[in-house]
């Protein structure tokens, strides 16, 4: 069918020009906040706000890694996210496997009753397991923001999911060679699974860093902090500093914006299929 | 079957050893750490002192760690309730009550007996009586607090005025004066909308207590303290003030000098801002004065902190030595010339620098007529509603009774706990007193 | 070993995570909030009294926790939909067959999404002060006088709807872009030598094919809502007036800023409770509609 020239282009310049118009409003911000925080102290709140630096200045950061100690909220929030995807990886791994391709009795009714508990919103259970972690010992330590992160019904089904693809008759054949159950799952199953380990990691990794709500009810200490809680604490005490502020920002999302631009396939990929119900 | 169990033995041995030791991580390191937490400006200024206390002490390590004031008494509960309170800690003398009654400090009675350095006779009898709960002394008074005014004078010698104000209504003519000054776009007086304080120094301002029979019911409603409500919403209304917090003013600082507003409630700590923020012309442009009340002179809060040695602490000794040496007059003088914080004993003010201080004239007038908050552990819970029904009743959601009543509905229900307790004689005898 | 043997080694860590610390603790905080646990409970067990519905009752009864009830709905009423059209729009148009350069507008786009809600929450606040912000300063630039944004109590929630339509919008649009990626073009080809101009070949293709994913997406999003915590927290404290304070931040000072955990403990299980009943009102919803 043919389409009159001008009418395609029209739309194409319309098409595109709502996407660019759509790519400033979502990069205008981040890209601010990186031209901030290279401004020297009180610039930013000066009248007409300025745009680029005047004079560009790395004497934000140099305050952050000297005084307020930066680095060290960096290095807990990366240890943190490192412990927690790790160890989530695997328990979620072995269950959401197990779900697939274990039979056991009551197996179907007890994944119902996992994703049920989904519709629980996590605030809930915050109070009494902050009682609990308090009983263990665990509060204001780190693995006060560890040990309830190390398996999520999420990532069960995301392994799960995936996992269903696996073909029977290999498994079925390398139990009739002798295998054990383990076995099979480290030396067959788990190399089949790497492309949904990559997203879960990624997508734990993510949520673990970001994570600020519990990190904050958790950890006094100011030593054991995480960026985002320090970032808040900055936020409050620091509210007129805006070029700090910024600087600070710039550390707690660069990280992240850097993981995702490099693994973004799997985890774009990852949300796909942890949506489309199976 | 046994290969796979043995894996699972492995798995968990390896899990129960990691777990806990991540939460051993942490654990400060072997040698004598002292761990010290302080507020705000505070702990910035008495980050400088601690060398010489370390060099006092050698092999000891004093951690501290700095917490914002907006949200201290929150982390502090907190660590409470995590058990992960520090030795030594800065206490806003109004929370005293609250954490000892909450057995989180450590009773001071003896130490403070037999010290040589801290001598109670020679504090203000008034802030020393803050920290005494039940006839048990929990903490040492660290500096004294209260509310001024700071004020551009040069602007207000242009309105046409040549003295602070002394009173409520001269206060407001001043305004009126000011804003017909400056206009639409700026204002007289900054009165932060995130901040109790100022309307809780007005209150304080009336003879009549905030709580009555015992801190067991509020006391808004009464006509006297609805005095004070009115005066404050009337500034708002009469545009003299900005409805706004301290965070949408960005820099309050930089505003009082821009002349955004004149009148500025605030703590002696901006003294030492103030003198610090300014160029060096506008230095003689602000002065502080006392606050003026309804029919003359005003009291003020009586405000300050205090430090207390926590309950769980496992070395109150060297606790207690920290505290004495920031007790000593020679300290706390440095101390004040730091952060403006006024000392709270008298020799502490025996020098030529706070003598010579014309800020601080002012307050030491003020200091006169403080007045201490109702010592009830409630208390913080009481005073944000009174920040929030503010709030409501500048931006107009209420008028004066109402507010009045929604305040009183508030505090009876925050302290209906505290009325069973006292019924049933869970709480010893009322905690808070007639003040003189 | 048997295979049963085998998969219950394999769940049980898995299952001793979740259910010792999520299942145990949520059901406890139901027995908590039958309590008046507060501060003086905290230091001394005693003062713990057994209350029943009592704080339910009284929650009832708190103008608060109905301002905070109310301004959580406003959130989720008004963003729920702008979100999603939001997203909607912009999967339509990375669909399109004239766009270009669609691998790097999808980044862009979703970039918003990983980053941390408190450093972007940062940098909204200075964005939209009323002085010195961009917002105001391209305001001015029209015309428009600067608007309080976050100390008018009509103007913060407002901001913070954008600021979550803004963060969150690219999540739902790679949901809703590989919904429509699944359309058969066959279909719209057909449409297209019937005459029907764009408008119409969406409405009637790809609105009703979209329907399933719509409807997922519009439960995800709105239990999400529901739980707004971060962005007024970071942001506005809840205020101006306590004009964003929501259930959850409700809930929050509560139990974390004044240790009334019994109270906290109703707030959170009212907020579940709503979440469940409009959840399924939604699903209800979203299957007449289908049939």
């Amino acid at each position: 069918m043919s389409v009159p020239v001008s009418r395609s282009d029209w739309a194409g310049v319309l098409v595109n020009g709502a996407l660019v118009g759509f790519a400033v409003a979502s990069l205008a911000p981040l890209v601010w906040m990186l031209s901030v925080s290279f401004m020297p102290a009180g610039e930013a709140s000066s009248l007409p706000p300025p745009l680029l630096p005047s004079a560009p200045t790395l004497d934000n950061y140099r305050l952050l890694f000297s005084r307020m100690g930066i680095g060290s909220y960096a290095l807990n929030s990366l240890l943190i996210a490192l412990l927690v995807t790790l160890l989530s990886l695997l328990f979620n791994t072995l269950a959401g496997y197990a779900f697939a391709k274990l039979t056991f009795h009551g197996r179907e009714r007890l994944f119902q009753s996992l994703l049920g508990a989904l519709v629980i919103p996590a605030q809930v259970a915050m109070m009494p397991l902050f009682l609990l972690l308090k009983e263990m010992g665990l509060v204001n330590s780190i693995g006060g923001v560890v040990v309830p992160a190390m398996a999520s019904v999420f990532g069960i089904f995301l392994v799960r999911q995936y996992t269903r693809g696996i073909p029977d008759e290999l498994l079925e054949a390398a139990r009739i060679d002798g295998a054990g159950e383990f076995r099979i799952f480290w030396q067959i199953v788990l190399p089949l699974l790497k492309p949904v380990l990559v997203t879960l990691a990624t997508f734990t990794f993510l949520g673990s860093w970001n994570d600020f709500m519990w990190p904050l009810i958790v950890l006094s200490d100011s030593g054991l902090h995480t960026l985002p809680v320090a970032l808040s604490n900055l936020a409050r005490e620091h509210v007129q500093d805006s070029e700090l502020m910024m600087a600070g920002a710039v550390l707690t999302v660069l990280p992240v914006l850097l993981l995702f631009l490099a693994l973004q396939r799997y985890y774009l990929q990852g949300l796909l299929l942890g949506s489309v119900k199976g | 079957m046994n290969r796979l169990l043995q894996r699972c033995l492995l798995w968990v041995i390896l899990l129960s050893i990691l777990v806990p030791g991540c939460s051993r991580l942490d654990q400060p390191a072997a040698g004598t750490t002292l761990r010290f937490w302080a507020m705000g400006r505070e702990a910035e200024a008495v980050a400088a002192l601690i060398p010489e206390f370390e060099r006092r002490h050698p092999g000891v390590r004093v951690a501290l760690q700095q917490l914002p004031w907006t949200a201290a008494h929150a982390k502090l509960l907190t660590a409470y309730a995590s058990d992960a309170l520090p030795d030594v800690l800065q206490l806003g003398n109004t929370w005293v009550p609250e954490f000892a009654m909450l057995n989180a400090l450590l009773p001071l009675e003896v130490r403070a007996t037999r010290s040589a350095t801290v001598v109670q006779q020679d504090y203000f009898a008034g802030i020393w009586a803050t920290n005494v709960v039940d006839g048990t002394l929990y903490g040492v008074p660290w500096y004294v607090d209260t509310r001024l005014l700071f004020y551009r004078r040069d602007l207000l010698r242009k309105a046409g005025f040549d003295h602070p104000p002394q009173s409520w209504d001269e206060w407001l003519t001043m305004q009126a004066a000011i804003k017909a000054q400056v206009g639409e776009q700026a204002y007289a007086v900054l009165l932060p909308l995130n901040e109790f304080e100022p309307l809780l120094a007005l209150s304080l301002q009336q003879a009549e207590p905030l709580l009555r029979e015992g801190g067991r019911y509020g006391n808004f409603r009464h006509p006297d303290l609805q005095r004070s409500l009115a005066f404050y919403a009337r500034m708002f209304e009469l545009g003299y003030a900005p409805r706004a917090s301290n965070t949408q003013i960005a820099n309050p600082w930089t505003e009082f000098g821009r002349g955004y507003f004149s009148f500025y409630i605030s703590g002696p700590w901006n003294i030492a801002e103030f003198q610090q923020r300014l160029p060096p012309e506008l230095q003689s442009a602000w002065m502080t004065a006392p606050l003026p009340g309804p029919d003359g002179p005003g009291a003020s809060i009586a405000g300050g902190s205090s430090l207390v040695i926590s309950r769980q602490s496992a070395q109150p000794d060297l606790a207690w030595r920290l505290i004495e040496y920031l007790s000593e007059p020679a300290v706390q003088r440095a101390f004040h010339q730091r952060v403006g914080d006024m000392p709270p004993r008298r020799s502490s003010w025996d020098t030529s620098s706070l003598a010579d201080d014309v800020y601080a004239q002012a307050f030491r007038d003020q200091l006169e007529r403080a007045k201490p908050p109702p010592a009830v552990p409630e208390w913080e819970r009481i005073a944000t509603e009174m920040r929030l029904v503010g709030e409501l009743l500048v931006h107009g959601k209420l008028d004066v009774a109402g507010a009045a009543d929604e305040l009183d509905r508030r505090t009876d229900r925050i302290l209906e706990k505290r009325r069973w307790m006292l019924q049933n004689g869970s709480l010893a005898s009322p905690v808070m007193e007639e003040r003189p | 070993m048997t295979a049963s043997r085998a998969a219950w080694c394999f769940i049980s860590p898995a299952l001793l995570v979740i259910g010792v610390f999520f299942l145990l603790p949520a059901a406890a905080s139901l027995l908590l909030s039958l309590t008046d646990f507060d501060l003086y409970a905290l230091a001394d067990p005693a003062n713990l009294r057994w209350v029943g519905f009592a704080n339910y009752l009284e929650l009832l009864q708190r103008p608060l926790f109905w301002q905070a009830l109310g301004n959580t709905l406003y959130f989720v009423v008004v963003g729920v939909p702008v979100s999603m059209g939001v997203s909607l729009l912009a999967a339509v148009l990375l669909q399109d067959s004239a766009a270009r350069c669609r691998a790097f507008f999808r980044t862009a786009l979703f970039a918003p999404v990983v980053t941390t809600v408190v450093a972007v929450a940062v940098i909204w606040r200075y964005l939209f002060h009323t002085r010195y912000g961009w917002i105001n300063h391209v305001l001015a630039g029209v015309g428009i006088d600067p608007v309080d944004w976050l100390g008018d109590p009509h103007w913060a929630m407002p901001t913070l709807i954008l600021f979550a339509v803004w963060k969150n919008f690219g999540y739902n649009m790679i949901i809703l872009l590989a919904g429509l990626q699944a359309i058969p073009a066959d279909l719209y080809e057909a449409a297209r030598i019937d005459g029907a101009n764009r408008w119409q070949q969406f409405r009637h293709i790809t609105l009703p094919s979209l329907q399933p994913m719509l409807m997922m997406v519009a439960i995800l999003t709105t239990a999400g809502y529901f739980q707004l915590f971060a962005e007024p927290y970071v942001i506005t404290e809840g205020g101006p007036v306590q004009s964003t304070l929501s259930v959850l931040y409700l809930m929050f000072e509560e139990g974390f800023k004044w240790w009334n955990l019994g109270m906290a403990s109703a707030v959170a299980f009212s907020l579940f409770a709503l979440m469940l009943f409009v959840t399924l009102i939604l699903t209800r919803l979203f299957r007449s509609r289908h049939e």
